[in-house]
């Protein structure tokens, strides 16, 4: 069997078994969750180490599921969505580990889902059928409605009702899209379609090609999420289990990478000022937020919003280097982010809380936690040799070769990181030793961390281990988006 | 007329309904018989009887043909919506069980009732005529107008009722009023002929626009669209819970597939009449349905003003007046089905005796006291708000792929965002189970019964198998669409 199956069959069995496992002992449905992770996660590194660089997808399958709609099951890994996959099995095992103490009540079903919440990010990451990546998209939703409004904070029934009603109100404008498609060529199949369109059998016009393209970028926009369809994602990371947070991966990015982009070539083009416009607000607008917050959830919900402004900066700018970058910082998101929503959470089960003034002084007494959180720290703000740097370096280069005006507002997003991060540190680790104690990080604690700590100065010094993959096909994908439109494109270099 | 009296096969090709009638006719007889309180035996006979005239369906539809001077006329799709009545009966009389003994209401009148408002509905489904479309409708109302006040000591009941009679005759009296003129018009009341005559040029184009007017007002009322929606939010507040689940699915199933026999077989000619009335009454009943339910505290109110903008989904497939739409109504009324009746069947299990628990705030802490209820009725929301995976999220797929099939690229994007709206009331209840802790206040939910399990667990299959494997109902479907013309 496939090995991609696999992944996919694994968690989505595993959700099942540990929902059935006897609700008396929650221990054991712990044990057999992260099991059943674990054993992903070395399929994740299993799909890694078996990638061949360059070259169409692999591990393919690709079998009809309802004949009638020519819907298939059709999914692979390229370079764009391999390593999101790798990154889906090593977070959700990580995330099980640092809520294994801290989720009491009903545990059977907290595993259960940060399991199922897996099988939908790996779906996502890997379908090549319009309407399985719907499925996968919208599915990936229901568990985090769960994960949030049971086991967060005290707004969680208001997070994520939120969250769930903005992302249905993009994802049915792009399903509008996708049907629309449909009706044209009469298939989901990605690839099918594509070639249609490189060959000429399907034929959008520009009013059509504009008004498929938003509503995509509708989804992706507000899932990614792109200033200003920003406002769920604070009271989502504020209200969600810092765990849970650590998964919302950055499916609009590559969304639009994976399909935006492929499918309406000449719209993405036409479109990009205005979204880069978006984006380089995002990037402002995002870090003087956090430059103002005072809870630290929502410090690093602004970051993000600045992060994905980057992001989206890079893919807009057409350029090999900002592609690269795009994707490169997707992965980083995910570890460095992640990383730092999971010590947070860590930090806030010592003391209850989530606001900055609570803290101070937590150096003193636990350097551990302090080191690990120092090293996030930086690689959020750029360091090199860690791993945003390498990402934010790419998008800045691509953004210099398409407009050097992009670079510079972008670049002083990159100075007000710094500002936000660094100031976030102090008052949470120096300062006066505080009133009182709280214990150092422990064994399972140190599982959690650093294996993220690792991959943040690997992605930071051995970027061949991944980049290479990743232009395969950036560059793949470029190269067709620039065929579509030869001539529109040459002249306005020329100019 | 009976010069030639009806062929054995005939009486096979009727065989459901005949079943029917004779079951439901030996319950009535039995009813004073038999005095033992608390007995299910009535319960019994009647799924007996289901049972047996769902076999009578599938076999019958090996048996396709006309029957009784071209009355009725047994095809797939007659088929298709022969099932679906009669498994909603089932999964009906199923989910009653407790709501009868919770009451000590439980008669054979109930089941009877039952039966004969299944029969009638399956006589809409099969019939090519329009006098016979009349009977089935009106054997299937007047069983329903006194379902709805079935607890007659009940005065929400008894309000109900009242209102669902008066406005329903009303209804009826203009679909009358329709077949009246198009038999006046054409010199015929069966589908077929009436479809040849309006293709013969010198037709009087007026009058049967007008009887198509009327007719459709008829059907817009039984289908709960707008305008004719404003009964159905007190009918189902008002009476029984399994009554209110029954109403929302087998009569509104039935009413489509009379709405799109009529209109497909018949007045294909003369679509560009009435189309855009479908579109206007397709978009208004969505949005009104979804935002008027928005508000309601009322679990069973919201689920009314739900399956008002459900019935505008439908209404959209029809909008798209063509085979691919006629086969996505099927899809949905069958998905609709299960997740609606299965929604109304946890609402009667949780309201308790009198049904006074019908408050969103009464689910509050259920994932916790009930996980198997909790998730099933999570299961039917999910597929209400459409979810990948369920059958609420295909039909509507395949509904709006329909649409833009013709063309109707507003309508489809209004529809969906009208869903994006809904998932915020359903996930209000979610909200409650999963994410409030119960009150001191709020009731406690008795164990669930079997046969309220069965009830559930049948939709919930139904839901999911739809949602996961749709391929065999819809390639049926699309089949026995094109039977229409």
């Amino acid at each position: 069997m496939n090995l991609l199956n696999v992944l996919l069959l694994l968690p989505l069995a595993g959700a099942l078994i540990t929902f059935l496992l006897p609700r008396k002992s929650p221990q054991f449905a712990r044990l057999v969750a992260l099991a059943i992770a674990l054993i992903t996660f070395a399929g994740g590194m299993a799909l890694a180490t078996n990638y061949r660089v360059g070259g169409p997808p692999q591990f393919v399958t690709d079998v009809v599921w309802v004949q009638s709609l020519d819907i298939h099951y059709h999914v692979g890994a390229d370079g764009i969505g391999l390593w999101m996959i790798v990154l889906s099995t090593l977070l959700a095992p990580l995330a099980m580990l640092a809520s294994w103490n801290s989720i009491t009540s009903r545990a059977n079903d907290f595993f259960a889902l940060i399991l199922l919440l897996e099988f939908a990010l790996i779906g996502v990451f890997s379908s090549f059928d319009l309407f399985l990546f719907y499925l996968f998209w919208e599915v990936s939703i229901v568990p985090f409605i769960f994960l949030v409004g049971i086991w967060g904070g005290d707004r969680r029934m208001y997070a994520s009702l939120k969250f769930f009603v903005y992302t249905m109100a993009g994802s049915v404008l792009m399903l509008t899209s996708m049907i629309y498609l449909y009706t044209k060529v009469k298939t989901f199949d990605l690839p099918t379609i594509l070639s249609a369109i490189s060959s000429g059998r399907l034929v959008l016009s520009p009013t059509e090609q504009t008004f498929l393209f938003l509503g995509f970028f509708a989804a992706f926009a507000i899932k990614a999420p792109l200033f200003p369809f920003h406002t769920w994602l604070p009271d989502f990371h504020e209200n969600a289990p810092p765990p849970v947070s650590m998964l919302l991966l950055k499916m609009g990015v590559f969304g639009l990478i994976r399909f935006s982009l492929p499918l309406f070539p000449v719209a993405a083009r036409d479109n990009a000022p205005w979204i880069i416009v978006l984006s380089i607000i995002g990037i402002l607008y995002g870090a003087l937020l956090a430059l103002s917050e005072t809870n630290i959830l929502r410090l690093i919900a602004y970051s993000s919003l600045s992060h994905v402004g980057f992001m989206v900066l890079g893919v807009f700018t057409f350029t090999q280097l900002g592609m690269d970058g795009a994707v490169y910082q997707m992965i980083n998101h995910g570890i460095s982010t992640g990383g730092l929503f999971l010590m947070v959470g860590l930090l806030a089960s010592r003391r209850k809380s989530t606001a900055i003034d609570a803290f101070g002084g937590v150096a003193h007494v636990a350097p551990g936690l302090s080191t690990a959180f120092l090293i996030t720290t930086l690689a959020g703000v750029g360091l090199p040799l860690l791993n945003s740097f390498v990402g934010e370096f790419l998008i800045l280069q691509g953004a210099a070769l398409a407009n050097f005006r992009f670079a510079v507002f972008a670049a002083i997003g990159v100075i007000l990181s710094a500002c936000y991060m660094l100031w976030l540190y102090q008052r949470l680790f120096y300062g006066a030793k505080p009133d009182r104690t709280y214990p150092d990080l422990d064994v399972r604690e140190w599982l959690c961390v650093l294996p993220l700590v690792i991959l943040m100065f690997w992605l930071g010094i051995g970027t061949q281990t991944f980049l290479p993959a990743i232009t395969g096909s950036t560059s793949h994908l470029l190269d067709d988006n620039r065929q579509s439109i030869p001539f529109r494109v040459e002249a306005a270099r020329a100019r | 007329m009976l010069a030639n009296p009806p062929a054995s096969i005939e009486y096979l090709r009727f065989l459901p309904e005949i079943i029917l009638s004779i079951f439901g006719t030996l319950l009535m007889v039995l009813n004073p018989l038999i005095r033992k309180q608390g007995s299910s035996i009535f319960g019994n006979l009647s799924i007996l009887g289901l049972a047996t005239s769902l076999l009578a369906a599938i076999y019958a539809d090996s048996l396709g043909g006309e029957a009784f001077s071209r009355m009725v006329l047994n095809d797939d799709f007659a088929s298709f919506f022969r099932v679906l009545v009669i498994a909603i009966g089932i999964v009906i009389v199923l989910g009653s069980y407790e709501f009868l003994s919770r009451e000590r209401a439980d008669t054979g009148e109930f089941h009877s009732l039952i039966l004969f408002s299944v029969a009638g509905q399956c006589i809409m489904v099969s019939s090519n005529d329009l006098i016979l479309v009349f009977i089935g409708l009106e054997i299937s109302s007047i069983a329903t107008y006194i379902l709805a006040g079935y607890l007659r000591d009940d005065r929400r009941a008894n309000e109900s009722a009242v209102k669902y009679f008066l406005l329903g005759s009303f209804a009826t009296a203009f679909f009358l009023y329709g077949i009246s003129l198009i038999y006046g018009a054409t010199g015929s009341t069966n589908l077929s002929d009436i479809h040849a005559f309006l293709l013969s040029p010198g037709r009087p184009a007026m009058i049967v626009g007008i009887s198509a007017a009327l007719m459709m007002v008829g059907l817009t009322f039984k289908v709960s669209g707008v305008p004719f929606q404003i009964w159905a939010p007190d009918v189902y507040q008002g009476a029984p819970s399994p009554i209110s689940a029954f109403l929302s699915a087998g009569p509104k199933a039935a009413a489509f597939a009379v709405f799109l026999r009529i209109f497909l077989t018949a007045f294909p000619s003369i679509s560009h009449q009435w189309w855009p009335v479908v579109w206007i009454s397709a978009l208004l009943s969505m949005t009104i349905g979804n935002f008027a339910a928005l508000t309601q505290s009322n679990i069973k109110r919201m689920l009314a003003y739900s399956s008002i903008a459900h019935a505008g989904y439908v209404l959209v497939a029809l909008t798209a007046h063509s085979d691919v739409g006629a086969a996505a109504a099927m899809f949905y009324l069958a998905a609709y089905a299960c997740m609606n009746v299965g929604a109304f069947i946890v609402v009667s299990h949780i309201a308790g005796k009198g049904e006074h628990n019908v408050e969103v705030s009464d689910f509050k802490g259920l994932g916790l006291r009930q996980p198997v209820t909790a998730a099933l009725l999570t299961v039917f929301l999910l597929s209400l708000v459409g979810v990948p995976l369920t059958g609420g999220f295909f039909g509507k797929f395949y509904i709006f792929q329909a649409a833009l099939q013709s063309n109707m690229i507003w309508l489809t994007v209004l529809g969906l965002l009208n869903s994006a709206v809904a998932a915020y009331y359903y996930l209000r209840i979610v909200g409650a189970m999963y994410m409030q802790d119960a009150s001191e206040s709020t009731p406690v939910p008795q164990p669930l019964p079997p046969g309220t399990q069965l009830a559930l667990l049948l939709p919930a299959l139904g839901t999911i198998v739809l949602g996961v494997f749709p391929s065999a109902v819809l390639d049926f479907a699309i089949k026995s669409a094109n039977f229409l013309k």
